[in-house]
């Protein structure tokens, strides 16, 4: 079976072209077909899953080889995959959560005209990740990067025929082409340094390789990881392209293609591993954004949005992880798996309390949500519980590592790192909160037309089923270190180390954070009346509700220079390249119209013409010869 | 005196003997076959069997080739690799060239006139055309210019190429004279073309016996050995050597002896311009590689200045000159002035490369030609009362062509892209190969003017592209045009499209074909 694992790509990639290329006819039934294509990837992956664990550890990666992609002098690249226990945790992610979201998705998206369209994006997306993970190389996993980023463009677009939709789709592009310079860069540079582009070939020359070439690479990747993953200073987009149908939110943008980095991040190990500086800037960027990302969420009102800064700040988390190297590697992907399934089973959640309320997605126009929509209201619950890492949900097992973790090192680091993990803890359990009582809790503020309702049963039952995972899945991976051991192949064997302060006294220390985030956003948002309109405040809660201005930044600091350099630069063009180009032209034509007058029609003057020429390169290779 | 018999090998002259029997043939087919349409099809049946015949014989030797070839009549004749390369990129170009000649408007207009003995606009011409008179002679004197083609490419005597030379010209002149429409302009070229051809064809003899007077003998074997034992520098030898060689530059249309060229592709009826546009030059091209390579290879360096004039103006004045101009018919022809001069870059230094680039450029470079004037073939002008006139060949007629027949257009384009060599087309390959040919002898000044003519050249190229995309067709003139269609001429755009396309796309095969080809049997360059 683990020969057969290009089916997982195969049959969503054929069942997204059947559906776009299929027509109106499917539209009765095609989302089906969607649904059937990620489960039957599911249970491909399932079967391969079981076979793999029924090897011995060192057995468990598998290559594939597709056929011979580049074959040539200098690069000589096949297209294959790699099935190793890194990519099968996120296939069965992505295929579980992802048929979880396509069975929700049928009722969701019902009364949509397009609803096959979006089965066959949805499709593909799935198709393009499993690529992304499965590839054997950084070209191929280039391949599904591009295609995870191209699903996810339409996905946000999906209702473009609102602009402002379009442009979050255009932005989400935008900036996703940045981080993508970063891999074509780190490829380059791979090619430059070793010839090859393949995990294994690069890894090997890794060994050999000067530390400053590997920094280069590390940081060029790190580069892609930030755009891919909405981390610092590439996290803009993230917020804006909450624009896509909920489902999408919850695939796309918290549980699978937003971890695509701390993917590319931990399988590129190897090179971190020689570079320390690389690593490092990874674990600062991981810290700083989970900071941002907490106090972004904070501030937000829109329930999708505060989501969304959650995820990027829940994400930090998983690149703080990575950055710590061997040690880290494992929590990130645990970290990575169960925040796939709480993240997935809240958004779905808030699909379903904006599907009761006619798509409002002001949480100040919620409240007192809990008796109306009990199911949501439990399992979102559960997810809550989880994010905030109250044990023995999730959360907590995966979080409590990494934060236990950070605290490891020496001078100065564990204690930044640390702190940071620790104080993000705390605020994670404010802004959590803020959400659930906002929406489930309180007085009801809602508008006069809405009359909340619970959701079709095909749409709480992923829920549920999420809501389980978030509430188990932790403690069934974490016992006996059951994914670290599973994981080890990939990762390496990591040395434990003691973290600076006591393991009792950091996880006591985190859960005291999160009960006083807990009790601040009862106080404020359970308790207390919430404003129906946002009150005035201070400049950091505005700094806040703006992302950290960072869409202003972005355009006093790339757009404005860039757009001058661009008029600029068609000025210079215009005036000194066209104009050069155009008198050449125009001296060319001249001496066209004029050399063209000796075609006069005399065929004497023709035969003239030979006679003289005849004579001239006569003389000219005689008195040359001689 | 003693007559020895010579020996003759006889397997090898079997491609040459098939055309021109059924050159042969074909006389006698005019004689007894009474009704035109009958003639027509007999004949063309006749000319495709006789020339895929002798395709198949062509490559058949290919196969069963020992070593590098066989010496057919004694010093006069050598069928080698080399030889049997260029007889079967002729023997294709023949092929595709019959296929445009049988070709006719919808309404049953063939390219021809119907009586080529009249006077234009006679009564006798009107009586001619109303009684449906064809001059079917045109494939029989198809077969005859390329048997002497195919000759051409594998003589090794001086004596032996001239005669070649004038049995495929003297078909070439009357078929230049037979268009059917503008008349006079198609016999103003011919004879044109006719009187300087036999100017040339005088310097070319008047060079040999220059030759024969240095070395006293007219096979190329004995004119190199007779060079190399010649004491000093004759200027004889080199007189004669820069005259033989004018001779086939005259044919290869290179600067100054290109001046026939925009008369004759302007008044030739298009299949005709199309058949001599791309076998000419690949027939001159082969006969001058070998008169270089197997007879005056020991000039190299004295001949050197020769080319590099020759080939500097060729390109300056062909691609100068096709900027301004407004016909695109003349537009090509000075764009293949300019294709001669790329052609004798690759002959600077004279390097070995050249022998295998070649082949390769002219495959390319006759491919596109036959496909352009092909789709040339096809856009007429049309009368106010919906009849269908000649070819439309002023530029602005074609404005807006793309979206009355994007097929037709996309495949113009191709071939305006090939001409110009851009990547993805068999032009590219062709001028990397045959610029990669003169940069290994040295040459790379001549490389450098190469480049940049060939980027100026991109002008007028992309110039009609934009005319037939970009364009819109002007106000009033949507009905002045109209898209003929004949099987022939679409088969031939359809099949060079593709051998463009696919001859950019992976040169691979057809490259290392030539590498094998790139072998003289008496090769003094070894």
């Amino acid at each position: 079976m683990l020969d057969l694992t290009w089916l997982l790509i195969a049959v969503p990639l054929a069942s997204s072209a059947f559906l776009l290329l299929g027509g109106k006819r499917l539209d009765p039934w095609g989302h089906w077909v969607g649904v059937a294509a990620s489960g039957t990837a599911f249970l491909v992956g399932l079967v391969a899953l079981i076979q793999m664990l029924g090897l011995d550890s060192h057995d468990r990666s598998h290559a594939v080889h597709l056929f011979s992609w580049i074959p040539g002098g200098e690069l000589n690249l096949d297209a294959g995959l790699l099935v190793d226990p890194l990519s099968m945790t996120f296939v069965m992610l992505v295929t579980f959560v992802g048929t979880l979201i396509h069975l929700y998705s049928v009722a969701y998206m019902e009364h949509d005209p397009s609803r096959r369209r979006f089965f066959a994006y949805l499709n593909l997306f799935v198709a393009a990740m499993l690529l992304l993970v499965l590839a054997d190389s950084y070209l191929l996993l280039f391949v599904g990067w591009e295609g995870v980023g191209l699903a996810s463009y339409l996905l946000i677009g999906f209702w473009n025929h609102k602009p402002e939709y379009a442009t979050a789709a255009n932005k989400a592009f935008v900036v996703n082409r940045v981080g993508d310079m970063g891999l074509i860069i780190a490829m380059g540079l791979m090619f430059t340094y070793f010839g090859a582009l393949d995990f294994e070939s690069v890894f090997a020359a890794a060994d050999g390789a000067t530390t400053a070439q590997l920094t280069a690479i590390g940081l060029a990747l790190l580069v892609a990881a930030c755009g891919k993953s909405a981390q610092f200073p590439l996290q803009s987009w993230l917020g804006d392209a909450m624009a896509g149908p909920t489902p999408v939110s919850a695939l796309i943008h918290a549980a699978t293609m937003v971890t695509a980095g701390v993917y590319l991040i931990v399988r590129s190990a190897p090179i971190y591993a020689g570079a320390p500086a690389a690593q490092t800037t990874v674990a600062a960027i991981g810290a700083f954004t989970l900071i941002l990302g907490a106090l972004i969420g904070m501030a937000k009102d829109d329930i999708k949005k505060a989501l969304a800064a959650s995820t990027m700040s829940q994400i930090g988390y998983m690149m703080l992880a990575a950055g710590l190297g061997p040690i880290g590697y494992a929590f990130a992907i645990f970290h990575l798996v169960t925040h796939g399934f709480f993240k997935a089973g809240m958004f779905l959640g808030a699909g379903s309390v904006m599907h009761g309320m006619n798509d409002q997605v002001d949480m100040r126009r919620f409240g007192a949500l809990r008796t109306a929509m009990v199911t949501t209201w439990v399992t979102f619950g559960l997810g809550w519980l989880a994010i905030l890492g109250v044990p023995p949900f999730s959360g907590f097992w995966s979080k409590d590592k990494i934060i236990e973790a950070a605290f490891v090192g020496e001078g100065a680091q564990p204690w930044i790192l640390g702190g940071a993990a620790l104080i993000g803890a705390g605020l994670t359990a404010f802004y959590m909160s803020r959400l659930f009582f906002m929406t489930f809790h309180g007085k009801a503020r809602w508008t006069d037309d809405q009359h909340p309702h619970e959701s079709p049963a095909l749409m709480t039952v992923p829920m549920i089923i999420l809501a389980v995972g978030s509430a188990f899945l932790g403690l069934f991976l974490a016992m006996g270190d059951r994914f670290s051991t599973w994981l080890e192949p990939v990762t390496g064997h990591a040395e434990h180390h003691e973290p600076v302060l006591p393991v009792p006294v950091i996880m006591i220390a985190t859960l005291v954070l999160v009960a006083l985030g807990v009790w601040a956003a009862w106080r404020k948002y359970g308790a207390a009346d919430v404003p129906e309109v946002a009150p005035a405040a201070s400049l950091a809660t505005i700094a806040a509700r703006n992302d950290m201005f960072q869409d202003s930044v972005n355009r006093g600091v790339f757009e404005r220079p860039g757009t001058h350099l661009t008029r600029t630069l068609v000025y210079a063009d215009a005036a000194l390249v066209d104009a050069a180009v155009d008198k050449t032209a125009g001296g060319w034509a001249r001496t066209g119209e004029s050399v063209r007058k000796t075609q006069n029609g005399q065929v004497r003057s023709y035969a003239l013409t030979m006679l003289v020429g005849l004579v001239i390169v006569i003389l000219v290779v005689v008195q040359g010869g001689l | 005196m003693s007559f020895v018999t010579p020996e003759i090998a006889w397997a090898p002259l079997a491609p040459l003997i098939i055309v021109l029997g059924a050159a042969a043939a074909g006389i006698l087919v005019e004689s007894f076959v009474r009704t035109p349409e009958r003639r027509r099809v007999a004949q063309l049946t006749l000319a495709l069997a006789a020339l895929l015949a002798a395709f198949g014989t062509a490559v058949v030797q290919w196969a069963m080739l020992d070593g590098a070839g066989t010496v057919v009549l004694a010093d006069m004749m050598t069928v080698d690799r080399q030889a049997l390369a260029w007889q079967v990129l002729i023997l294709v170009f023949g092929v595709l060239g019959t296929l445009l000649f049988a070709s006719r408007t919808r309404a049953g207009e063939e390219a021809f006139t119907p009586l080529g003995s009249v006077a234009p606009g006679s009564t006798e011409e009107t009586i001619a055309r109303r009684k449906g008179f064809q001059v079917t002679e045109v494939f029989p004197l198809a077969l005859f210019a390329v048997g002497g083609m195919m000759l051409f490419t594998a003589v090794t005597d001086l004596i032996f190429l001239f005669v070649a030379l004038e049995v495929f010209s003297l078909p070439l002149y009357i078929l230049v004279a037979l268009a059917r429409r503008r008349r006079f302009l198609s016999h103003e070229g011919a004879l044109k073309y006719f009187l300087l051809g036999a100017f040339s064809s005088a310097i070319l003899l008047f060079g040999a016996a220059f030759l024969y007077g240095a070395t006293g003998t007219t096979a190329y074997a004995g004119v190199a050995a007779g060079i190399a034992s010649a004491t000093g520098l004759d200027p004889l030898i080199l007189a004669g050597a820069v005259m033989v060689i004018v001779g086939l530059m005259f044919k290869i249309g290179a600067v100054p002896f290109h001046s026939w060229t925009p008369d004759a592709y302007q008044g030739a009826p298009t299949p005709v311009t199309a058949f001599m546009g791309a076998a000419t030059k690949a027939a001159a091209t082969a006969a001058l590689i070998r008169v270089v390579y197997e007879a005056l290879y020991a000039l190299e360096w004295e001949l050197s200045l020769l080319f590099w004039i020759v080939a500097i103006a060729s390109m300056l004045l062909g691609t100068v000159v096709a900027l301004v101009q407004t016909d695109l018919k003349r537009m090509l022809a000075y764009s293949s002035i300019a294709h001669a001069g790329f052609i004798l870059v690759a002959f600077a230094g004279f390097p070995d490369g050249a022998l295998s680039a070649l082949p390769f450029y002219l495959a390319s470079y006759g491919l596109a030609t036959m496909g352009a004037f092909a789709v040339i073939s096809q856009v007429r002008e049309r009368a106010e009362d919906g009849t269908v006139l000649g070819e439309a060949t002023r530029l602005g007629q074609w404005a807006g062509l793309g979206k009355r027949s994007p097929l037709l257009a996309g495949a113009m384009a191709l071939f305006l892209l090939s001409f110009a060599g851009i990547p993805l087309t068999a032009g590219f390959v062709g001028k990397f190969v045959a610029f990669a040919a003169a940069i290994s002898s040295g040459a790379w000044p001549l490389v450098l003017i190469a480049v940049v003519a060939s980027a100026a050249a991109a002008f007028f190229y992309v110039r009609l592209i934009v005319l037939m995309f970009l364009t819109d067709v002007p106000e009033g003139q949507e009905d002045a045009i109209e898209i003929e269609f004949s099987p022939y001429a679409r088969t031939v755009v359809i099949l060079t499209a593709a051998a463009v396309l696919l001859l950019g796309i992976v040169p691979g095969p057809v490259l290392s074909v030539f590498e094998n080809a790139g072998v003289l049997l008496l090769g003094a360059a070894g």
